[in-house]
């Protein structure tokens, strides 16, 4: 890659990151949310590994820290909801994925209301951002595909 | 009209699933027809000079379901690309290693099961 | 009881996704662990089906009314499915211990396969139309990846040409989906059942019948849209073409296509007519050339696609008894049709081949294989007094009652035409004398023997289910009322 795309990568892929990062948290204010924005997160650092090679890519965020803040990510995710069962009151009360974080009338449509949803949506993004992660750094910086290899593991695969 | 179009766009890639000899083409005809689906699910969500589905402190029950599009297909959608995203990620590992194993692309010569 | 069963129900799709992401952080390396997480999951979920047999319950998700939010319903209908995932899913998981000992990476395997049993529970206890799809595509892309697990030639290709198919007809059902919430406006089954009983079903609607209809059989395995299973389900390790066949076709395919045409869009003649033949037409392209195989799981694949035929034309008789022969041979074939598989996959263990030809005289030498397949292929082929012999009885009984007289001998020669070439098996395989080649095999690990030692005394308590009436057996009655009781409220 040529040194204008590097430079310029170099100074991008802090503000990418931190755009991706308001999409999720303002989840339930704007559009976007989890998925939106954890693609975007994903995006700056396939952008790293695309200009700046594979090692410095792998550098920043390793496939081993990626699988586990996959799996981790959900598991907040079904935890919080889980949790809802317990914590939840009123008309919510006893349901998995119950509302238990209460939002005061004067604070609607600020960045502490909407009660779980901010952190249902930061566990999503956690999630998608290192599965579209692993998915491009698997495909792409660790196999070649070559004919007549011979393998015996299988392929990493990820749910939907 | 417009759903036409949406159903030209599934059909043309139910075709190029049916009519490609690569595997690599036959991932993209696919990922074509899941466009052409969701592109009909967020038609059916359409409404004419409709706003976007978002609420602030001004909207009402009755404005926002007056003059709001549905969002209700857009969540259906956002949900569908995703799955879509994975079901694409393996498609892809697995024409990858279909190429380490049988050496090529083309889907003629990836016919050791029969009967 | 109430708040135990409400608390209960989201548990039986929480429980196996938790502990599947669980098994990716912590057991990365270590794969007895995975071993020990999947197995304990798999014998909760059993016990936790036992303990809601005969509770139903309509658990609304976040506490959200019922035409707004996500309801998840359990009925006795789906009482019966979970019993049969639960089950069989167990004994697939003590054998997966040991049969997948010579793989690598066993960790993803065990994750994997509690995905599956996540997506298959979610489809079963789904009251919401996209909610099912959802889950719909979490098994079925789990099961994509366990196809093609091993990554040798066959697998691989056979999954390929299982996931394009599977995403295929995957579009199909998107499309019907988003043409019946245009129509009727809901999601949710029974407010959209409601719906449909005011406009009735004109034009657009039977358009998304249709493409339903497309959709589920594919996943169904039924004769015109049948061409991944004979590749897929041989490729697949064996425990899980035990779990494809056994569960996966019925828990997303037959399920499904229930609810669809009994609950939500309402019986009508041309729906059954469609379905009777469908039936019809599957059990007699699978029988046939399921003689003709030299394989001894594509036998066995294409023999579930003919009783497959016989469940659908048992839903397409669309009376009382039909349905209980139906419900009833859904359940007997997960128990026999996994323990078959699971017997192929201990041949395959041992001798290494899987060509009927080249075996020979395993009785003497896999003697619980032999025996326990000796009490499959007798209850698959209708030998009275096994479970499938009562099953089929009473699909034939129904056709003859309601004037099929035709299809009622149709399905007595495909019951023959069964036994026929279970016979050949049990003679080729099991019964003739070892071929010089084959001597010193080493007998099946304790592990499996006792899946599969399992399974055969499902086979043969299921036969005494009968026991309560022919019109009326244990569990099964009821879940035919669920059935026969129309649209939802």
């Amino acid at each position: 890659m040529s040194m204008i795309v590097k430079t310029v990568t170099r100074w991008l892929k802090g503000p990418i990151l931190l755009f991706g990062i308001y999409i999720v948290l303002y989840g339930h204010i704007t559009p976007g949310g989890g998925f939106g924005g954890g693609v975007i997160i994903a995006c700056s650092f396939i952008l790293i590994t695309l200009a700046l090679g594979e090692k410095n890519g792998l550098d920043v965020f390793s496939k081993g820290l990626a699988s586990r803040l996959d799996s981790g990510g959900l598991l907040i995710f079904l935890f919080v909801g889980w949790l809802g069962t317990y914590l939840a009151a009123g008309w919510a009360s006893g349901t998995f994925f119950g509302n238990f974080i209460a939002t005061p009338e004067q604070s609607y449509f600020t960045l502490l209301s909407g009660g779980t949803m901010p952190v249902l949506n930061i566990a999503l993004g956690l999630k998608v951002a290192s599965a579209l992660f692993l998915v491009f750094t698997v495909l792409t910086a660790l196999r070649i595909a070559q004919p007549g290899l011979d393998l015996e593991e299988n392929p990493e695969e990820e749910g939907p | 009209m417009i759903y036409s179009l949406c159903l030209l766009l599934i059909l043309v890639g139910l075709y190029g699933v049916v009519a490609s000899r690569q595997t690599v083409k036959i991932v993209i005809s696919l990922v074509i027809m899941q466009h052409g689906v969701h592109l009909l699910l967020l038609l059916i969500g359409y409404r004419d000079g409709g706003s976007p589905p978002i609420v602030d402190s001004t909207t009402t029950l009755t404005s926002f379901a007056g003059l709001t599009v549905d969002p209700l297909p857009q969540a259906l959608v956002l949900t569908s690309i995703v799955i879509g995203l994975g079901v694409l990620a393996l498609m892809v590992a697995l024409c990858v290693r279909l190429y380490d194993r049988y050496g090529t692309f083309d889907v003629t010569e990836i016919r050791r099961l029969r009967g | 009881m109430a708040s135990n069963i409400q608390v209960l129900i989201p548990l039986f799709v929480a429980l196996p996704l938790a502990v599947s992401l669980l098994i990716q952080i912590v057991a990365r390396g270590r794969p007895v662990m995975a071993e020990w997480l999947a197995n304990a999951t798999m014998l909760a979920l059993v016990l936790m089906t036992c303990y809601a047999i005969g509770d139903t319950g309509l658990y609304h998700m976040g506490g959200w009314p019922t035409p707004i939010g996500i309801d998840m319903r359990l009925d006795a209908l789906a009482n019966l499915l979970l019993l049969a995932v639960s089950l069989v899913g167990f004994a697939v998981a003590l054998y997966s211990v040991d049969y997948m000992r010579r793989f690598t990476a066993r960790g993803h395997f065990y994750s994997l396969f509690l995905l599956m049993v996540t997506g298959m529970n979610g489809v079963i206890l789904a009251g919401d139309l996209f909610n099912l799809y959802v889950f719909l595509e979490v098994a079925a892309v789990a099961s994509y990846s366990l196809v093609a697990f091993g990554c040798a030639h066959e697998e691989l290709e056979a999954s390929f040409r299982y996931v394009v198919l599977g995403s295929l007809s995957s579009a199909l059902i998107l499309v019907a989906i988003a043409l019946v919430y245009g129509i009727t406006g809901t999601l949710n089954m029974a407010h959209m059942a409601g719906r449909i009983a005011e406009t009735g079903m004109d034009a657009p609607l039977l358009l998304a019948f249709g493409l339903f209809i497309c959709g589920f059989s594919f996943k169904t395995a039924l004769v015109p849209f049948h061409a991944w299973l004979p590749d897929a389900h041989p490729a697949a390790p064996a425990p899980v073409s035990a779990m494809l066949s056994g569960v996966l076709i019925k828990a997303i395919g037959i399920y499904v296509l229930a609810r669809l045409v009994f609950n939500v869009f309402g019986v009508s003649e041309s729906e059954l007519g469609l379905l009777r033949w469908l039936g019809i037409l599957s059990m007699v392209v699978g029988g046939l050339l399921a003689a003709g195989q030299k394989d001894i799981k594509r036998l066995f694949a294409y023999s579930s696609i003919s009783q497959v035929g016989f469940m659908v034309l048992g839903l397409g008789l669309g009376t009382p008894l039909g349905l209980v022969g139906a419900l009833y041979h859904l359940i007997n074939h997960s128990m026999f049709k996994s323990l078959l598989f699971l017997n192929a996959g201990a041949v395959e263990y041992a001798t290494g081949t899987r060509k009927l030809k080249k075996l020979g005289g395993l009785n003497r030498a896999l003697p619980v294989t032999g025996a326990t397949s000796l009490i499959g292929s007798m209850s698959i082929a209708g030998v009275p007094p096994f479970n499938g012999f009562w099953s089929k009885l009473i699909i034939i009984l129904a056709c003859v009652e309601s004037g099929y007289y035709g299809f009622a001998a149709v399905a007595v020669a495909i019951s023959i035409v069964t036994l026929a070439y279970q016979l050949k098996v049990q003679r080729l395989a099991f019964f003739a004398s070892l071929p010089g080649a084959m001597q010193n095999l080493r007998r099946e690990p304790r592990l499996m023997a006792l899946a599969m030692i399992l399974l055969a005394t499902g086979c043969i308590a299921l036969s005494f289910a009968v026991l309560g009436g022919l019109r009326d057996p244990w569990l099964i009655g009821a879940a035919q009322e669920v059935l026969t009781a129309g649209v939802f409220e």
